[in-house]
């Protein structure tokens, strides 16, 4: 798989991030030779074999869906950047 | 004071019971060690004013009568565990202003084994990397050697307990951030199995692998500490709920009759010779002490990087998109909501984490999730079952914990992503497996650095492992206190 300038954009957009474009040749170099490396999976046989997405046996338990620690708004606002009147403030979203 | 500072937490404990010392006592001269080490700079954030008020109300309560797992000793946890009022970084930028209003539950337990905590140590940012090199707060430097990093992600709770700036530390272990360091710094760390520990208030990597884990000066040390820290947590889903043994009782010191597995792929062609003589002398400690030695294979081994680094970055993509400069972050202001995400982002996030974000989102996208993430997935299944088969066979499995002693911060800073990645050959199998492992320093390499050994056991199986470890730790006489830095 051979990623361009195009891709590093794309993936850059998707996760919110904005790269100088002097950075987006290092980028691009460094996870082109990554993929380049992961490549050897294709070596393996996977043919009937199921994925491993959590190594943990049982289920997830359910409990009660009742507030448990409630009543903390100040504690958890207190780490916001900026805040009104217990709201998180952003930039204007609906023109 | 200089003693105080020597001793392991379980000859702490038993002067501390016998009244020769009091916490306050053992917590003022780890204070003043910790200002003295300061030039390793494993901590982030010191907390002395905190240490020695907790010092204090664990001396009255130990009048009282009441005396925890960890009564007095004083501790520090690696800056990725929450800790209510305490700054909590990551490492990181974005997090450098963070004051969580709440506590990890393991370090909670810790609390609540009366143990007394003096500060947040370093780590790569974000837990990513396996140096100390990617701190936000700058690296920390190996207690053997300061020109050569400690290793990490849990770096500064590697060099902290080796140089004797705390008893034992808290770290975690995503792809072998708790037993690589501890291989690099000549201290003792355990990674538990993957549902030990609760990741609850623990800033979050890769959740399918990360595990909260204790290192120290011995293996008693480790048994005692991770009996504090383990069990059941209903703020983690993923907690099993099964009953912690007591960990100290299997320190049977016998392991007559236990097959120890030797897997031949952990011995590729051009193996550095120190850590391969360090090895050899390992499995005949164990066969001296009356454990039976079985070569076994693990054919996917090979697989296990590319796997893990797939995996882990695909969840790291997820996991770090919380930071978005709205409710707990550094915030960098644009003219819409989506710059000021970016701006954010951009501004807060290293080098190594932005890497990993984006491969992560690569991996994870459309057209390419299937041919990826899903086919690394598999794979995993493949290297789980190795382990599966093997433990069929054998009790336990020695292997080298990382391929080189401790290497130098500039000859890192030179090298691909991809040759760094390769540090974590030994260590990534058994995260991607899920199960137990232990990092213990067994010899020196040929110009002096320490080199741990790695054994790995069954599921929820680390009784069986402690057991073996302490063996191997009383016949490797390990001189358990690395050379000081003070003075040098």
């Amino acid at each position: 798989m051979a990623l361009n300038q195009q891709t590093i954009q794309n993936l850059s957009w998707l996760a919110r991030l904005k790269l100088p474009a002097e950075r987006e040749g290092k980028i691009l170099n460094d996870l082109q030779s990554i993929l380049d490396w992961v490549e050897q999976l294709k070596q393996v046989d996977i043919e009937g074999v199921e994925p491993l997405v959590s190594v943990t046996q049982g289920i997830a338990p359910m409990r009660q869906d009742v507030v448990t620690e409630g009543g903390q708004q100040a504690d958890l606002m207190a780490n916001a950047p900026e805040s009104v009147q217990g709201f998180y403030v952003v930039p204007k979203v609906v023109e | 004071m200089t003693d105080l500072i020597n001793l392991t937490i379980s000859e702490a404990l038993d002067k501390l019971n016998k009244g020769e010392i009091s916490s306050v006592d053992l917590t003022r001269a780890h204070i003043e060690e910790m200002a003295k080490g300061r030039v390793l700079n494993a901590y982030i954030t010191e907390t002395p004013e905190l240490a020695l008020e907790q010092a204090k109300q664990s001396d009255e309560r130990r009048r009282a009568g009441r005396v925890g797992l960890l009564e007095g000793i004083p501790v520090a946890n690696k800056d990725l565990y929450c800790t209510k009022g305490v700054r909590t970084t990551a490492a990181s930028k974005i997090l450098s202003n963070f004051v969580p209003p709440y506590e990890s539950t393991v370090s909670q337990k810790l609390k609540d084994a009366g143990s007394v905590m003096l500060g947040k140590l370093n780590t790569d940012q974000f837990a990513m990397g396996g140096s100390t090199l990617t701190s936000y707060f700058g690296a920390t430097k190996n207690p053997w050697n300061l020109d050569l990093v400690p290793g990490g992600s849990s770096g500064g709770s590697a060099a902290a307990v080796g140089a004797g700036l705390c008893m034992g530390a808290t770290g975690s272990d995503t792809g072998g951030s708790i037993r690589q360091p501890a291989s690099f710094c000549g201290v003792t760390g355990i990674k538990p199995t993957y549902g030990r520990c609760s990741r609850y208030g623990i800033v979050a990597f890769a959740s399918s692998l990360d595990q909260a884990g204790p290192m120290a000066r011995s293996v008693r040390d480790c048994a005692l500490m991770l009996q504090a820290m383990a069990g059941y947590d209903e703020k983690d889903s993923t907690v099993a709920n099964v009953p912690v043994p007591d960990y100290t009782q299997a320190l049977s010191g016998d392991i007559r009759g236990k097959k120890i597995g030797i897997p031949k792929e952990y011995r590729p062609d051009g193996l550095n010779p120190d850590v391969a003589a360090v090895w050899d002398k390992g499995i005949q400690f164990l066969r001296d002490a009356g454990a039976e030695i079985v070569d076994i294979s693990l054919p996917h081994t090979k697989y296990a990087l590319p796997v893990y680094y797939i995996v882990a970055c695909a969840e790291a993509s997820s996991n770090l998109s919380r930071y978005d400069g709205v409710r707990y972050t550094t915030r960098v202001e644009g003219k819409n909501l989506d710059e000021l995400y970016e701006n954010s982002r951009t501004d807060g996030f290293g080098d190594e984490v932005v890497r990993r974000i984006l491969l992560g989102t690569f991996v994870l996208s459309a057209g390419f999730y299937d041919a990826y993430y899903t086919r690394a997935q598999r794979v995993r299944r493949l290297i789980y079952n190795d382990f599966v088969e093997a433990f069929k066979q054998v009790d336990a499995i020695l292997t080298p914990a990382a391929p080189t002693p401790a290497l130098s911060a500039e000859a890192l800073k030179q090298m691909k992503p991809v040759d760094v990645y390769l540090g974590d050959v030994f260590t990534t199998p058994a995260s991607l497996a899920g199960i137990p492992g232990i990092s213990l320093p067994v010899g020196l390499s040929s110009n002096g650095l320490p080199i741990g050994l790695q054994l790995l056991g069954r599921h929820f199986d680390e009784s069986g492992i402690f057991q073996i470890a302490d063996v191997l730790e009383k016949q490797a006489n390990f001189d358990k206190l690395p050379r000081r830095v003070k003075g040098e």
